[in-house]
């Protein structure tokens, strides 16, 4: 028996046990960890059965509940107020979340009730939920349709009437949204920069009236573009406050209710399976493609899924070079010694430098010292009010950029390093300086390892939160850093961060349960974005070393 | 992490006996044998010595190398004849710690002079390495490297030149089809060739070559010997190998060295039919190394 066991062990069969055990339990682990992600997150979107229920209460009266079935739990009976029958072996109890919306009038739009005292519950199909602009959702019955406070009547019931005007309230909405955050964002822009032009020219006390002048006419011209804009905003403001629509709670509440306050109506009990994966992916659209809503607890979070990329990819593109640059020097031609060693050793340790260190460090260093003195010098008309001199996207690559230097470096060294000696002597023999040899077969030659590192650093910036805090991201950016108006990239800007928007979203929010699906389901946008940058390097190294396979 | 020492061969033996286990005395006058009295010269080396930190790695060699004919060395691992090899182009500068005295004429100008533009001397003495080396790159880009390192642009030029070189390294038949086909996958032999095609792409006047046969099979040894023998036309060729019957069938001329010293040189023939010295016959002989 010893023996056997001896002999098996002997065999080597354990460690191959071993090590495929901790191989399964990673991946166990991260399929858990993204699947939890996804099932926690995505059946947000999902429009379940609004259920209708008398419901008793602990004081023993009776009301109406109306809402969607969110989370159930067993709870021990201690957890539970109140005077109910325990379940099971009489000391614990089930309990429902449910999204009951109607916060302007009950306070509340979720509620935990008990399971035993749920009255029969039935789906009638004329229950909608009305998405709003403010307030949450709304839950209840459609009662007619107003213009102008009269009932309109057509030939269409009810609600296909208040479908067609939510329609065309759409559009209007679109088309205000397009003026103001476009054509007047547009204008308040170029407005801004006539002031500051001004604002130079007066700095260096320039009397003659012609460049005044010029400014003047220029601000006139862009004032009459505004009132033009002001008045056909007016307008389509006008037409799309005319429609309201009377709706009662299912405690026979009567509420009048703007259509420009809705975004949406749908009545989920009538929808048919289709009709709700109809539903599910245009949600899932919204949230990915739509600006957020109601202290980001609402809406979608395209600013952040913008400024996630946006930000990233700066960062590659001022690490690569730098790192790569910084490697040949240290691999190629300083002289190797005790000083190269400790550099070597110093770029290693700032890998393991607390992240929210850089941050603090690009507070000081970029935003209050460089971005300062940039202010200073090349934008004297603006301050006080500070250009580069706060935290901005430029300040958060360049910190992130720090950040991962080390990673590129040790890279790109390494994969010098891989560079056979023979094929440097084979390029030197025929007449190439070092720098030619350089640049024309080791560099290529270690490209991917510079890929490789590119990897690495895109990994670890994308997920880094602690420094952004502190030099460019903030909870709600009016205005992408990518927009129309000249010079398009503004360095300058803050930006929203996926990050960012899960801390945000999952501790900042002051409605919890309202934010909990959004920050799993912004998490599992910030895995996947993630996923997708590396993938895309990973095909690039891919490819380059299929290109560069070197001698072996 | 740089590779700053590399180990040639003549690292690996160990050259801390000062005094030679033979007698050293009779031997011939090393700086050129009577034959080489109707040879132009290509290269003097004149009194050259060669250190590795504290270790002599060459001792007084002083030699000429004929114009346009195949010059070979020979010799036990470790006796430095790689080592003479990469002293011809400089090779050795790459490596930290070398010192090296006495002086190499390339016809006139001495190439260890402190004006010499090292490329430019390593463009008009080619080498090729014992493993075959090609750039991760296309065939035709290896044989074009030397050209564009030159600044050449014209693509009528150097589809020419690549064209020319294929063919003068036998190599054209194979593989003028797939020239755009990265060159990592040809044969080591034909590697081995398309090397050297890559080097005289840039028509050099010397040509090294170190044991440029020894990792490769008996076949790709024949075919790069005879490209040898037609390449002795254009091009001074030195040529360093462990093969003896190589080195009879190709050189003019041949040089043995042992630890550090050229013991003997002089024109194949007479190497290999009646050395001069002792050491030379035991190892033709087989009865050394």
């Amino acid at each position: 028996m010893f023996t056997n066991l001896k002999n098996w062990f002997d065999t080597g069969t354990p460690y191959i046990w071993l090590n495929a055990g901790a191989v399964s339990i990673s991946v166990l682990m991260v399929i858990g960890l993204i699947g939890l992600i996804a099932v926690r997150g995505m059946g947000h979107f999902w429009p379940s059965q609004v259920s209708l229920f008398d419901y008793l209460e602990n004081d023993g009266s009776t009301s109406i509940i109306v809402g969607e079935l969110v989370d159930e739990e067993t709870v021990p009976m201690a957890r539970v107020s109140g005077g109910t029958n325990a379940d099971h072996d009489g000391k614990t109890v089930d309990r429902y979340l449910f999204k009951t919306g109607n916060r302007d009038i009950t306070g509340l739009d979720f509620r935990w009730v008990l399971k035993s005292s749920i009255g029969e519950q039935s789906f009638p199909v004329e229950l909608m939920i009305l998405e709003r602009r403010e307030w949450g959702n709304f839950y209840g019955y459609l009662q007619n349709v107003k213009e102008d406070n009269e009932v309109v009547t057509g030939k269409e019931n009810d609600w296909d009437l208040f479908q067609s005007y939510l329609d065309s309230n759409d559009i209007i909405h679109d088309e205000i949204r397009h003026i103001e955050k476009d054509l007047i964002g547009k204008i308040n822009y170029e407005m801004e920069r006539l002031r500051l032009q001004q604002r130079g020219l007066e700095l260096k006390e320039i009397k003659a009236k012609a460049p005044y002048d010029e400014i003047k006419t220029k601000r006139q011209s862009l004032q009459d573009d505004y009132d033009v804009l002001t008045k056909k905003l007016e307008k389509l403001y006008l037409q799309f406050n005319k429609a309201s629509i009377t709706a009662t709670t299912a405690e026979g509440n009567t509420v009048e209710i703007p259509l420009s306050k809705i975004v949406r109506a749908y009545r989920p009990n009538a929808m048919s399976q289709l009709q709700r994966f109809g539903f599910y992916f245009i949600k899932l659209w919204e949230f990915m493609s739509d600006d957020p809503r109601e202290a980001n607890t609402e809406g979608g979070i395209f600013p952040a899924i913008f400024g996630t990329v946006l930000m990233v990819m700066l960062m590659a593109l001022i690490v690569t070079p730098f790192g790569v640059v910084a490697a040949v020097y240290l691999h190629e031609y300083a002289k190797q010694g005790p000083l190269t060693r400790l550099i070597r050793i110093a770029v290693n340790n700032l890998a393991g430098v607390p992240s929210v260190v850089y941050g603090v460090f690009g507070l000081g260093f970029f935003v209050y010292f460089l971005g300062g003195s940039i202010d200073e010098l090349f934008y004297p008309e603006a301050l006080p009010t500070p250009t580069f001199g706060t935290p901005g996207l430029m300040w958060a690559s360049l910190t992130l950029a720090i950040l991962t230097v080390p990673v590129v470096i040790v890279a790109t060294e390494e994969g010098l390093s891989r560079v056979p000696r023979a094929l440097r002597e084979g390029s030197l023999a025929l007449g190439a300086t070092k720098a030619e040899t350089l640049w024309r077969t080791v560099m290529p030659m270690t490209a991917s390892a510079i890929m490789t590192g590119m990897i690495l650093a895109i990994a670890r910036a994308a997920g880094e939160v602690a420094p952004l805090m502190l030099v460019g991201v903030v909870k709600l950016a009016p205005t992408l850093p990518l927009d129309a108006n000249f010079p398009y990239l503004h360095m300058e800007r803050k930006f929203m961060h996926l990050g960012f928007h899960i801390y945000d979203v999952g501790f900042q929010s002051p409605n919890v349960e309202a934010a909990r699906p959004l920050v799993y389901a912004t998490a599992l946008l910030l895995i996947l974005i993630i996923i997708v940058l590396n993938l895309t390097a990973i095909r690039i190294r891919n490819n380059l070393r299929e290109k560069y396979r070197a001698a072996e | 992490m740089q590779p700053n020492n590399i180990e040639t061969e003549a690292d690996t033996v160990t050259r801390d006996t000062p005094t030679h286990a033979f007698d050293m005395s009779g031997l011939t006058q090393n700086d050129g044998p009577m034959v080489l009295a109707n040879e132009a010269i290509c290269l003097h080396v004149d009194d050259l010595n060669l250190f590795y930190s504290e270790k002599q790695a060459l001792n007084n060699i002083t030699m000429q190398i004929p114009e346009k004919r195949v010059t070979a060395f020979i010799g036990p691992s470790g006796c430095g004849k790689s080592t003479l090899l990469r002293c011809f182009n400089r090779m050795n500068d790459l490596i930290t710690d070398v010192d090296i005295r006495g002086s190499i004429k390339l016809h006139d100008n001495n190439i260890y002079e402190k004006t010499v533009n090292v490329a430019e001397l390593r463009r008009r003495i080619g080498m090729v390495f014992q493993k075959p080396n090609p750039f991760p790159k296309s065939i035709y880009e290896n044989v074009a490297y030397g050209l564009r390192i030159q600044g050449v642009k014209s693509r009528r030029v150097l589809d020419e030149a690549v064209e020319k070189s294929l063919k003068h390294a036998a190599l054209w038949d194979e593989v003028k089809d797939r020239l755009e086909d990265n060159a990592m996958g040809l044969s080591g032999g034909q590697q081995q060739r398309l090397v050297i095609a890559r080097a005289i792409a840039i028509e050099p006047e010397v040509l090294l070559l170190d044991e440029p046969a020894s990792a490769l099979d008996p076949i790709s040894t024949l075919k790069i010997e005879e490209l040898i023998y037609e390449l002795k036309s254009d091009y001074t060729i030195v040529i360093v190998t462990h093969n003896m019957q190589q080195a009879a069938r190709v050189s003019d001329y041949t040089a043995y060295m042992y630890l550090g010293e050229l013991i003997e040189f002089n024109d194949t023939n007479t190497i290999f039919t009646k050395p001069a010295q002792k050491m030379t016959e035991d190892y033709i002989t087989g009865r050394y190394g």
